[in-house]
């Protein structure tokens, strides 16, 4: 089984709010839609589920094309925001609710309920209403009302958003755990990269309403398609420098010209063939790729500690050297005072060079 | 627990200033049922007695009337009023609220093509005040034989009361988290049991307060009643009002024991429903 989105577009009056999105998920593959709110991935989300109608384009699921079927027939599982469990029933019938459908006897009710409350740790808790949870054990209803029947797909909708940081991250192990257990395509929508990129095997990136990037967590990190992925993965936030290639010098090194007077030279490789010297290009660097080196190099560039911000195990440093701006994360160890002036060297390996079309030429 | 510590909070001060308040308003309610048990002298005693021999006399005579000509006394009607009073009412509201919330659900999940304005023209029927329509209702219950029915008044109240019904329960409905059918549907529930099964429930204590708030207005009621009720479905608000005209000058006890009786069913109901009410109107004011 699997889902496919080809060209899945909505329209609400004048906003698009998804855009020609192109997506499928594998069996057993979890897929996470990440991006700031409003870049339409709830909407997506709902789409797939048949909450929201398409105005365009495709959604097969399992082979079968389910524009025209009613949110039963599609028989999808999902689990919401707001966990949306049924207040007038117990967790017990909550769990049972969407076995109603499945017209399995009452005995075997039972049986499944017994069993998913065993893998969610809501034993003791059967008997209570919705109510009188805490925030964690409604999230770990929701998860079980979905998982309890053997729906095509599953989906989730902003799962951990509700719970405060540490039930965030002992229910992000959970819920991976469950998912990993599931044969099933998922879907998950957040808003968290951190959440994306530790659940899902393949993360896709919107921005109003497209897809910007599709990759496995450790690609859209590491070599990230264009300048918004740059900037929206990762913490803290990826430097972009704007900067523009001078000359090739010999030896394939790139002289580029940084800010007001200084120059950054770096090896070339075959891809910076493409761009022309002299065109407007922004470098990424991510804070964690930058040296600090005592020494003036041709390849360092001089700034002054603007700010220092511990971080406990690391310091972030923010530097500046006029216009130009530079956060930098350190050794806490490391010794920096607020005012000193330092040098900074990019890792090799590091620096993303993106042309004038915001796309990511190459790293160097 | 909670309740005790608020009360403490708001001090004694207001606490007592808020019972006055309370039994300014509750004086009149407690000078009829005083004046119930009271004798014909004690009733028209000025100023007012507060201390009497109570009788029940006046209640003995509200269904039983003393015969000029022998010593045997004739059972009066009121009963029947009563159990009208309370049959009418309570199936007019129990249908307006059925019909009410079937179509609030609509209204609040459904909307047509210029919803409000419907929403509005439900409402506008409301606008009039009953002595307009009297005279043309009164002719037409005439023609269709409705008139001095049961059906015919229990049809009228059951219309009187669909605007308010179907707009409060929509706003209940209004205030319910979508997401929560969703899940419904999202679980394969068909719309049937979305609406009985997750929608309902939720809002159990809206619907007993629409039914109290619809049933105080009902069972006052007084001039549709006058006009369209028949001798046999006569409700008591009628039934009092034809005791006035007695030969002898008003009665009051006998007035204040009707009044009394009258005010125990919907005290009753009520009471029963306090805390459904209080849930019910304050619905939405607080954060879920």
């Amino acid at each position: 089984m699997s889902i496919e989105l080809s060209q899945a577009t909505k329209i609400y009056g004048q906003l698009t709010a998804v855009d020609a999105v192109d997506l499928d998920v594998q069996d057993g593959e979890v897929l996470c839609l990440l991006g700031p709110s409003g870049c339409g991935k709830t909407t997506t989300l709902r789409m797939i589920a048949g909450l929201e109608s398409s105005d365009g384009g495709d959604i097969h699921i399992a082979g079968r094309r389910v524009n025209d079927l009613s949110v039963r027939e599609r028989n999808i599982a999902m689990s919401f925001q707001f966990y949306a469990l049924y207040p007038s029933l117990t967790v017990a019938q909550n769990l049972a609710f969407p076995l109603h459908a499945e017209k399995l006897s009452s005995n075997e009710k039972r049986q499944k309920v017994e069993e998913t409350s065993r893998v969610l740790q809501l034993d003791g808790i059967l008997n209570r209403l919705p109510g009188q949870l805490a925030e964690g054990e409604k999230q770990r209803v929701a998860v079980g009302r979905s998982i309890i029947r053997d729906p095509t797909c599953f989906l989730f909708d902003e799962p951990l958003s509700r719970l405060d940081v540490q039930l965030r991250e002992e229910m992000r192990g959970e819920i991976k755990e469950v998912l990993q257990g599931l044969s099933r395509p998922t879907v998950i929508v957040t808003h968290d990269q951190l959440e994306a990129l530790t659940m899902a095997d393949r993360i896709a990136v919107m921005r109003d309403g497209r897809i910007e990037q599709v990759d496995s967590p450790h690609a859209v990190f590491a070599q990230p398609a264009n300048l918004f992925v740059a900037g929206f993965i990762g913490t803290p936030q990826m430097n972009l420098i704007p900067a523009s290639l001078v000359e090739r010098a010999a030896g394939n090194i790139g002289v580029f010209s940084i800010g007001a007077d200084q120059q950054l030279r770096l090896p070339l490789t075959d891809a910076t063939d493409a761009i022309d010297t002299g065109s407007t290009l922004t470098l990424g660097i991510r804070p964690r790729n930058i040296t600090l080196v005592n020494e003036s190099a041709p390849d360092a560039l001089g700034m002054t500690i603007d700010l220092i911000e511990p971080m406990g195990a690391e310091t972030l440093a923010h530097l500046r050297d006029g216009e130009q701006e530079l956060r930098v994360v350190t050794d806490w160890r490391q010794a920096i005072n607020e005012g000193d002036r330092v040098h900074v060297q990019f890792n090799r390996g590091s620096v993303h060079v993106f042309n004038a079309k915001e796309q990511r030429v190459t790293t160097l | 627990m909670a309740k005790q510590r608020e009360i403490g909070k708001a001090g004694w001060g207001r606490t007592a200033f808020a019972g006055a308040v309370g039994f300014i308003y509750f004086l009149p309610v407690l000078w009829i049922i005083l004046t119930a048990f009271k004798t014909r002298t004690d009733a028209l005693e000025i100023p007012p007695k507060l201390f009497f021999t109570p009788t029940l006399e006046n209640f003995r005579s509200v269904f039983f009337r003393a015969s000029i000509t022998s010593d045997s006394s004739q059972a009066t009607n009121f009963l029947l009023y009563f159990f009208n009073s309370i049959f009418i009412a309570g199936t007019a509201v129990l249908l307006a609220l059925i019909i009410g919330t079937l179509a609030a659900y609509a209204f609040s999940r459904h909307p047509l093509r210029g919803n409000d304005t419907y929403l509005f023209i439900i409402l506008t029927t409301r606008m009039m005040p009953p002595i307009v329509v009297i005279i043309p209702i009164f002719l037409m219950f005439r023609l269709t034989g409705l008139a001095g029915s049961y059906w015919g008044i229990i049809l009228l109240y059951t219309a009187f009361n669909i605007p308010f019904s179907v707009w409060l329960v929509k706003s209940f409905f209004d205030e319910l988290n979508p997401e929560i059918e969703d899940a419904a549907r999202m679980d394969g529930a068909s719309d049937w049991r979305v609406f009985f099964g997750t929608c309902l429930p939720q809002i159990y204590a809206g619907l007993a307060a629409t039914f109290v708030f619809g049933m105080i207005l009902t069972w006052n009621e007084f001039l549709f009643a006058l006009l369209l009720t028949g001798v046999e479905t006569r409700t008591v608000p009628v039934a009092m009002a034809r005791t006035l005209g007695g030969e002898v000058g008003v009665d009051y006890g006998l007035l204040a024991a009707i009044v009394t009786l009258f005010l125990i069913p919907i005290f009753f109901v009520t009471f029963l429903l306090q805390n459904q009410l209080l849930r019910g109107v304050t619905f939405g004011t607080v954060k879920k």
